[in-house]
C-alpha cells in the first residue's frame, strides 16, 4: 500500500518526538554540531519519507507496517531492570571479553563489561564519546556517504542516542571479540531505537566485533541501526551482526564499510528473528589487493520476512570479494536478496563471486533473489548465481536407509546448509556459539519441523 | 574365504527348516502406470548369499530400492516378508534398524554432514532398536578403526562430509564400511563392484565375507561374474524385464559371463 499523498500527515509521527529527543541530548552535554546532524537528518527524512514498493530497491519489502506503528524513541533510558539472568539467557554463550549492553538504544554501563580495555584501543558508547572525544567523532560521522538506506540513515542521524564506538590504533591486535548487545525491552509497541556504531580499525590492526540484537518483551518494536566501519590498510576485521529480535519486531540494519588496500574483512549477517528485517550492506573496496567476504544466513518462519540488500563497489584493482548468503524458509515466510557487484573501470583483476542459495521447507514460503553484476573493467573474474530448492529427497532417503528418523535426517541436512555459512566465521568460540544457537533454533522451531514433514507425507 | 565356510556347514535340510530372512512372493511394482517388476519370487534363507544378474534396465535397482523403502514406487501385487514381518509396511529407517542395509549403486554425497557424526548416529539408532545402550566414544572409535582397516580406507575420510570428494571407488568402499559398522542381517549390494579396480574389488569382497554369518544374508546385484569369484553365492538369479527368468548355482554366473543373456529365452517365470 503506497500512501504518497500527504507526506506531512503520514510522516508526522516520525517528526513529532524530535524536539524532546534533541533537547534531552543537548541538555546531557552533547556538542552543538550534533544537533546540526540531527536536524539535517530529520529534514532529509521528512522530504522523502519511508521508501515504498515503487522504489526499485524496495520492491519486495513493504514498510507499511512500520509506518502504521507508533514511533516512540526514548530520549532517556527507561528505569527497567534487565537482570543478569536475562543477559545470560540472550547473550551468545561463552563470550568472556568486552561486552557493551544497550537497552532501547541507551548504553547500560551496569550491564556492561568494559574494564579490561587494551592499550591503544578505545571502546565506548556513542553518547559518551560525543562528550569526551567529539572532534574525532565529528570527523567520522561527517565523512559518510549515502547508500540505498537513505531514509533510515536520515532517521538514524536524527534520533541516534547511543551505540558502540571502537577505535583500534594502528598495529594493535585485539585478542578477544568485542561484543555489543542491543536489547529491545519490548514492553510497548513502537519503542524505537537507533543505534549508531562507529568502528575504526587503523592500519594493520586486528579486531572482531559482534553486534547482537535481541528482544526481552514481545511488543512490536522498531530498531534502526547503522554501523559505519573503516578498515585501515592491511587491517583484519571480522564483523558479525546477529539479528535475533522478537517475532513482532521490525529491524532495519545498515553496515557501511570502507576497506583500504591489503586489508581483510569478513562481515557476517545472521538474521534469525524479527517479523520484518532488512540488512543494507554497502562495501566500498577502496584500496588494491584486499579481500572481503560477506557471508549471511537468514532463517524465517511463519509470515516473517528477511531482506538482504547489498552493494559491493570495486573501485580498485586486484581485490577479491565473495558473497555467500543462504536462506532457510518455512511457513509463509519470505526471503529477499539483492546483491549488486559494481566493478569500476580501474578495478582490473577483480575476483568477485556471489551466491545466494535458498532452501524452501514449505510450499508457501518464497524468495525473490536478484544477483546483479555491473562490470566496467575488462580483465576480471566475476560470477554469480542463485538457487531456490528443497531438501534433496535422495539425501533424505540415504540417511534414512542408515536408520536415522526422517526428522533427524531433515534437520541434519538443514543444519548442514546453515553450516556452510556458520563455518566461515573464523573465530572459533563465536562460531561454536552461533552454531549452537542456530541448531537450537532449528530444533526448537516447531514450524520448521512441521513444514519439514509436510511435503513428505 | 573368511567365514563363508561356516554358512556352508549348514545342510540343505537345516535350511529348509529355517525361517527365511527374506521371502518375496509374486512382487509386482512400478512407477506411475509403468510396470517394472512383473512378478518376482525370491526366498533367501539365513546364511545364504544370492546374486542377481541381468541386463541394464531389467529392474535390479528397482528391487533393491523397494527393499530399502524408496518412495515413488507402487506395489501392485505380492508381498515381501522380512524375518516374518511385512517389510513393505515399514519406513526406510525402520527397515534399517531391523537390519536391512542397502549399499547404493550411486552413493549420495551429503555436504556438511560429517561422516563420523552420521555413522555414530546411525549406529545408535540401530543399537537402540536392539535394546543396546548408546555406544560410547572410545568403543565407537575402536570399532570404526577396525572396520576402516578392514576396508583399507583412509581414516581421513571419517573427518570429511559423507561421500563428499570421495573417489568413485572410495564411495563404494565407504558403503561396505558403513555396512561393516552397522552389521545388518540382510545386506543388499547394488553393483558395489562397478567402478572398483581389481584390488579394491578384493578388499570389498573380503569385507563382505568377513561379515558372513549363519544368521545373516546378502543379496548381491552385479553385472560381473568376477565379484562372485570372491563372494561365492549360494544361488544366482537372472532378472530380465522384471522377472526372474532363470536361477541356478554359482556356475550360472560363469555361463552368463561366457554367453551373455541372449541364450536365455524368457519363458514361464520360475520360482526362485
Ligand atoms: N523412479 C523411476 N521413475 C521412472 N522410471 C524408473 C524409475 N526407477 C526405475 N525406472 C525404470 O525402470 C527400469 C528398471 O530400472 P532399474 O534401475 O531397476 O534397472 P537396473 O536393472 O538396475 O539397471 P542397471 O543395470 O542399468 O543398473 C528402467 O527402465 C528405469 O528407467
Ligand atoms: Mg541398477
Amino acid at each position: 500500500m503506497d500512501a504518497n499523498d500527504s507526506p506531512p500527515a503520514r510522516l508526522g509521527r516520525f517528526v513529532e518526538p524530535f524536539a524532546s529527543v534533541a533537547e534531552v541530548a543537548a541538555s546531557d552535554g552533547e556538542p552543538h554540531w550534533m544537533l546540526g546532524i540531527r536536524k539535517a537528518g530529520l529534514a532529509r527524512f521528512a522530504e522523502q519519507g519511508l521508501p515504498t514498493l515503487r522504489h526499485e530497491d524496495w520492491r519486495f519489502t513493504n514498510l507499511a507496517p512500520i509506518e502504521a506503528l507508533p514511533f516512540r524513541p526514548l530520549p532517556r533510558p527507561q528505569a527497567r531492570a534487565v537482570s543478569v539472568a536475562d543477559l545470560d539467557r540472550l547473550s551468545l554463550a561463552g563470550m568472556s571479553g568486552l561486552r557493551l549492553v544497550f537497552v532501547d538504544g541507551h548504553f547500560a554501563p551496569e550491564l556492561s563489561r568494559i574494564e579490561a580495555v587494551e592499550d591503544k584501543v578505545q571502546v565506548r558508547g556513542l553518547s559518551q564519546t560525543l562528550r569526551a572525544d567529539g572532534a574525532w567523532l565529528e570527523q567520522q560521522l561527517a565523512c559518510w556517504h549515502e547508500g540505498q538506506d537513505r531514509a533510515f540513515r536520515a532517521l538514524n542521524d536524527a534520533y541516534c542516542t547511543d551505540g558502540i564506538v571502537l577505535h583500534v590504533s594502528a598495529g594493535v591486535a585485539v585478542a578477544e571479540p568485542i561484543h555489543a548487545l542491543f536489547l529491545s525491552s519490548g514492553i510497548e509497541p513502537g519503542l524505537a531505537s537507533h543505534p549508531r556504531n562507529v568502528l575504526v580499525a587503523e592500519a594493520n590492526s586486528r579486531v572482531m566485533v559482534i553486534e547482537q540484537y535481541a528482544s526481552l518483551g514481545g511488543a512490536a518494536t522498531f530498531t534502526n541501526t547503522l554501523t559505519q566501519l573503516v578498515v585501515g590498510e592491511g587491517a583484519q576485521v571480522e564483523h558479525v551482526r546477529f539479528q535475533d529480535e522478537g517475532p513482532e519486531a521490525f529491524h532495519m540494519g545498515a553496515l557501511r564499510a570502507v576497506v583500504a588496500g591489503s586489508a581483510q574483512l569478513a562481515a557476517h549477517s545472521f538474521a534469525l528473528g524479527a517479523r520484518l528485517s532488512r540488512q543494507n550492506i554497502g562495501l566500498t573496496l577502496a584500496g588494491p589487493g584486499l579481500e572481503a567476504i560477506l557471508n549471511g544466513l537468514y532463517v524465517t518462519t511463519e509470515k516473517r520476512l528477511a531482506d538482504h540488500h547489498m552493494v559491493v563497489d570495486h573501485a580498485q584493482p586486484h581485490c577479491a570479494s565473495h558473497e555467500y548468503f543462504n536462506g532457510i524458509l518455512s511457513g509463509q515466510s519470505r526471503g529477499v536478496f539483492h546483491g549488486r557487484i559494481l566493478v569500476r573501470p580501474d578495478a582490473q583483476k577483480t575476483d568477485a563471486k556471489q551466491t545466494n542459495k535458498n532452501l524452501l521447507l514449505s510450499n508457501s514460503a518464497s524468495v525473490n533473489t536478484k544477483p546483479q553484476l555491473e562490470i566496467y573493467a575488462d580483465d576480471v573474474k566475476c560470477s554469480h548465481g542463485a538457487t531456490i530448492g528443497q531438501l534433496n529427497p535422495e539425501s533424505v532417503f540415504y540417511l534414512r536407509t542408515r536408520g536415522l528418523p526422517v526428522e533427524t535426517a531433515r534437520r541434519m541436512l538443514i543444519h548442514a546448509f546453515a553450516g556452510e555459512i556458520i563455518d566461515r566465521v573464523q573465530c572459533g568460540p563465536v562460531r561454536q556459539a552461533l552454531d549452537r544457537l542456530v541448531w537450537d533454533r532449528l530444533e526448537r522451531d516447531a514450524q520448521v519441523r512441521l513444514d519439514a514433514a509436510a511435503p513428505h507425507s | 574365504m573368511g567365514r563363508a565356510g561356516q554358512a556352508a556347514a549348514i545342510t540343505m535340510e537345516d535350511r529348509l527348516k529355517m525361517e527365511p530372512i527374506l521371502d518375496i512372493r509374486n512382487l509386482e511394482a512400478g512407477v506411475d502406470n509403468r510396470a517394472i517388476l512383473k512378478g518376482i519370487n525370491l526366498t533367501i534363507l539365513p546364511g545364504e548369499v544370492h546374486a542377481i544378474m541381468g541386463p541394464n534396465g531389467s529392474g535390479k535397482s528397482t528391487l533393491a530400492s523397494l527393499l530399502a523403502g524408496r518412495e515413488g514406487y507402487q506395489v501392485t501385487q505380492g508381498s515381501v516378508t522380512y524375518l516374518g514381518q511385512d517389510l513393505l509396511a515399514l519406513s526406510p529407517e525402520e527397515r534399517a534398524r531391523a537390519g536391512v542395509f542397502l549399499a547404493f549403486q550411486y552413493p549420495v554425497e551429503i555436504p556438511g554432514v560429517n561422516s563420523t557424526y552420521f555413522l555414530k548416529a546411525a549406529l545408535n539408532e540401530v543399537r537402540k532398536h536392539r535394546g543396546l545402550p548408546e555406544v560410547d566414544a572410545i568403543e565407537f572409535l575402536s570399532l570404526v578403526k577396525d572396520r576402516i582397516r578392514l576396508l583399507e580406507l583412509n581414516e581421513d575420510l571419517l573427518k570429511r562430509a559423507v561421500n563428499v570428494g570421495f573417489s568413485g571407488g572410495e564411495k563404494k568402499r565407504n558403503e561396505i564400511f558403513q555396512m561393516a559398522v552397522l552389521e545388518p542381517t540382510l545386506a543388499v549390494l547394488d553393483e558395489t563392484d562397478s567402478g572398483l579396480d581389481i584390488d579394491a574389488l578384493r578388499v570389498v569382497a573380503n569385507g563382505v565375507n568377513q561379515l558372513r554369518r549363519p544368521d545373516r544374508s546378502a543379496l548381491v546385484i552385479t553385472h560381473y561374474q568376477r565379484l562372485l569369484n570372491h563372494i561365492v553365492p549360494d544361488r544366482v538369479h537372472v532378472l530380465m524385464d522384471g522377472r526372474i527368468v532363470r536361477s541356478g548355482g554359482k556356475e550360472l554366473a560363469l555361463e552368463l559371463e561366457d554367453r551373455g543373456y541372449d541364450w536365455i529365452v524368457p519363458t514361464e517365470p520360475v520360482a526362485a
